[in-house]
């Protein structure tokens, strides 16, 4: 189909409007940088920005409000491209300082640089941060570099390009073989081919066909989806009209969160101006294509990120999963075909459209093809959201780009893929991270959550507090799931609380086995997962729990005494002064005693010994 | 003056309005009239139940009642939003649960103060692990919370609510 604009010539403008606005600011405004005080940054800068006549190599001055870096434990990161220089944990007090010393006089603000652990020195640029360094970025190759809320910023870096291409030569067929031959997975969970996806609701072309996007990123824990709507949101539509395009549907939907209000703003902004400019809505870019996308915002249900429970709640229902077959691209939507792709898979699309099939091939394991994100947090001493080869290792992710583990403390294990995943331990370092890796390991890659755990964490509470989780999102339509988790949460609260039985392993494993087996959705046949992954590393930790009424990380309160060493006190009497039960009697300069049927075992007392007199087994 | 005489119909006619009273908007229905009320009143539920096309009130009842998101009593002027989600939860969101509820006289069951101003809800995943734990109140996001830091933020509200 012939175009009515030329890709080409709007990008050579939008870059002519970038290099018109002169010296650039980055500002990180992602969640976590606006939380840190990005806003107030901006607005600084643009106050300074009136100065710039005194600028030397520039007669302006932009700042340029990005989206999310990923680096979030160190925000505000702003970043001065001309000059090379990427600043973390930037306050509002350190703008002017930067803006004189550095922007007007060339010398770099070095307390505000960011210092390597392993090296102790300062790193300049983003690329010499090994966080940064060692990743390969595809879906969020534009984040932290250009303007989150700006279209023609998008189009400098190349979007809607693809989206063009496959316009002009028409051929749906052939869009669906290069997704295909690149071999791209869904990235929410599943791992679902997502060309096959294409292919088959393509074969019901004709009548009315939905393109879905599924934004509900649920999995506490991850956090990548909402990087890309709120960094990069024109990517996302634009891999949406992409796959709309190769599957014949005029009409779609993005489910989003309710709690990412950010994403929800930057998205109804983006579709907005990509409408203005025919990138999206009716006749695109002057062909007959027409795609119109919708929002939908999700009212606070994990279980809408099924697929049939999201379909059912933009129909305005209970977001309860229905039974598949029919499956969606057969009959989805409003009884429609439907194709239902994860926010990352997605935005990888146009780039795979823009670079080849080969190139993104190129990249994973043989059967993992492409990079994957990773939202990595937990105990690890960088957080944040990392982009890497499939097949990439635990050790590279934890200790080379995640800087090795909080406060020297041990690794203990990572949890992979959210409440649906399972556990990871030192033994599975050098596992390569891809789906059949994981999936043979016990685990999954799911959405990419990954949360790093130290000798301090308990494991037990870790898997009770996934079971909580799953049991409280049951939605209740299968009783093997609804009364399942509860009865497995039941006694794992019963274990951590000191009172587990003997059997209780046992009976744990044949619930999970119930459960799997007669849960109608994901969320029901994955919700055992982690018990049964932490049951297969650390039985012991389990026996030491029920049989000798111990936790081994300390962390379980009611297993916990508190001790007071005789040796050590030196009778100052603070201790039975702050003891909010008095539980703890002594004389004056003698040594005092913790009466443990009173103690509640709230570490009060610890707090207060200036001795360190008291020990907590 | 309580509550429901502040409920005017013709407000939620408006809403029902600009949705074309369609099923598929019923979760924006809601949303949109928890926004104005704070929560959703019974006597809007059921009026919404006979005016939206296809739906019943015990279909509304039924929807509201599914997603977390939605209240069914009045909620306090401040909504305290607690992140319990993975990478909270293991640096610690459990001892800033506990010093909110001591500090507000909140529990498990009772998530509103008696005097309105703050309500206490335990959300699974804000997507800010970065900054874990996090607690956000009425869209303001508090990085990095402890169980002093967030009694200092809660006592920062109580003093400007009471103009000091």
């Amino acid at each position: 189909m012939t175009l009515n604009i030329d890709i080409k010539e709007e990008q050579r403008k939008a870059q002519e409007e970038i290099k018109n606005q002169g010296f650039r600011v980055l500002v990180c405004s992602g969640t976590g940088c606006i939380a840190n005080g990005a806003l107030e940054i901006i607005k600084k800068f643009e106050e300074l920005g009136a100065k710039v006549g005194e600028l030397t190599n520039h007669d302006k001055m932009t700042v340029v409000p990005t989206g999310c870096h990923g680096f979030c434990e160190q925000g505000v990161l702003v970043v001065l491209p001309d000059l090379h220089t990427t600043y973390v944990k930037v306050h509002v007090e350190d703008v002017e300082e930067i803006f004189e010393s550095h922007i007007k006089n060339g010398k770099p603000v070095e307390r505000l640089l960011y210092v390597d652990p392993q090296t102790g020195e300062h790193v300049h640029k983003n690329e010499d941060i090994n966080f940064y360094k060692k990743q390969t970025r595809t879906a969020l190759e534009n984040n932290g570099h250009i303007n989150a809320e700006c279209l023609s910023e998008a189009i400098a870096v190349g979007g809607y390009e693809a989206l063009a291409k496959v316009i002009e030569k028409n051929d749906p067929q052939w869009v669906i073989d290069e997704i295909l031959n690149s071999g791209l997975k869904g990235r929410g969970g599943a791992g679902f081919p997502t060309g096959l996806k294409w292919k088959f609701a393509a074969a019901n072309r004709g009548g009315k066909t939905y393109m879905v996007c599924n934004g509900d990123e649920g999995d506490p824990g991850a956090f990548m989806d909402r990087s890309v709507m709120e960094g990069d949101p024109h990517k996302l539509l634009e891999g949406m009209a992409i796959a709309a395009f190769a599957i014949g549907a005029d009409e779609g939907y993005i489910y989003v969160r309710a709690e990412y209000p950010l994403a929800i703003k930057r998205l109804r902004k983006a579709i907005a101006d990509a409408e203005e400019r025919h990138f999206l809505g009716e006749n695109i870019m002057g062909s007959d294509f027409t795609f119109v996308v919708h929002i939908k915002e999700g009212a606070g249900a994990f279980v809408c990120g099924e697929e049939t429970a999201l379909m059912a709640s933009i129909e305005g229902e209970r977001g309860m999963p229905r039974p598949k077959p029919p499956f969606p691209a057969n009959k989805g939507l409003f009884g429609r075909p439907t194709v239902i792709n994860n926010v990352e898979t997605l935005a990888n699309v146009p780039v795979i459209i823009r670079k080849g099939a080969e190139w993104f091939a190129s990249m994973g394991t043989e059967t993992s093809k492409g990079t994957k994100t990773f939202a990595l947090t937990g105990e690890v001493n960088n957080t944040g959201l990392i982009e890497v080869p499939m097949g990439t290792t635990l050790r590279q992710i934890i200790y080379d780009i995640g800087g090795g583990i909080r406060g020297g403390k041990k690794f203990k294990a990572v949890q992979i893929g959210g409440p649906s995943g399972g556990c990871l331990t030192e033994e599975h370092l050098d596992l390569p991270m891809d789906y059949e890796s994981l999936q043979k390991a016990g685990a999954m890659v799911g959405s990419g959550g990954l949360v790093v755990m130290n000798e301090d964490t308990c494991i037990v509470e870790v898997a009770r507090f996934f079971m909580n989780f799953t049991q409280n999102e049951s939605c209740g339509k299968c009783v093997p799931c609804r009364e399942g988790t509860k009865n497995m949460l039941k006694i794992l609260e019963r274990i951590v609380a000191g009172n587990g039985k003997p059997e209780d392993i046992d009976t744990l494993q044949e619930l999970a086995k119930a459960v799997q087996d007669g849960s109608l959705c994901a969320l029901g046949k994955t919700a055992p997962n982690p018990v049964l992954s932490t049951l297969k590393y650390f039985l012991d930790e389990y026996k030491a729990h029920i049989i000798d009424k111990k936790c081994p990380a300390g962390v379980c309160a009611a297993m916990k005494t508190y001790r007071i060493q005789e040796d050590v006190c030196k009778g100052c009497t603070k201790c039975a002064r702050t003891c909010p039960v008095g539980a703890i009697s002594g004389t004056v300069k003698e040594p005092h005693k913790i009466d443990t049927e009173k103690c509640i075992k709230c570490g009060s007392c610890m707090g207060a010994c200036p001795f360190k007199a008291i020990v907590c087994e | 003056m309580t509550v429901t005489e502040q409920i005017n119909i013709a407000d939620v006619d408006k809403i029902l309005e600009t949705y074309e009273y369609k099923k598929s908007n019923l979760i924006a229905i809601l949303q949109k009239v928890q926004e104005k009320y704070s929560y959703l009143p019974e006597k809007v539920m059921t009026y919404i139940g006979t005016k939206v096309k296809g739906v019943s009130p015990a279909t509304v009842f039924g929807v509201a009642t599914f997603y977390a998101q939605f209240s069914l009593d009045p909620q306090g002027k401040y909504e305290i939003k607690l992140c319990d989600g993975t990478a909270c939860h293991v640096r610690g969101s459990m001892p800033v649960l506990n010093a909110v509820r001591k500090k507000l006289g909140l529990t498990p069951d009772k998530r509103t103060t008696d005097d309105g101003m703050f309500s206490l809800n335990i959300v699974s995943c804000l997507g800010a692990c970065g900054l874990a734990p996090v607690v956000v109140i009425n869209e303001k996001v508090y990085p990095k919370m402890t169980a002093d830091a967030v009694k200092i933020a809660l006592d920062t509200i109580i003093n400007e609510e009471k103009g000091v």
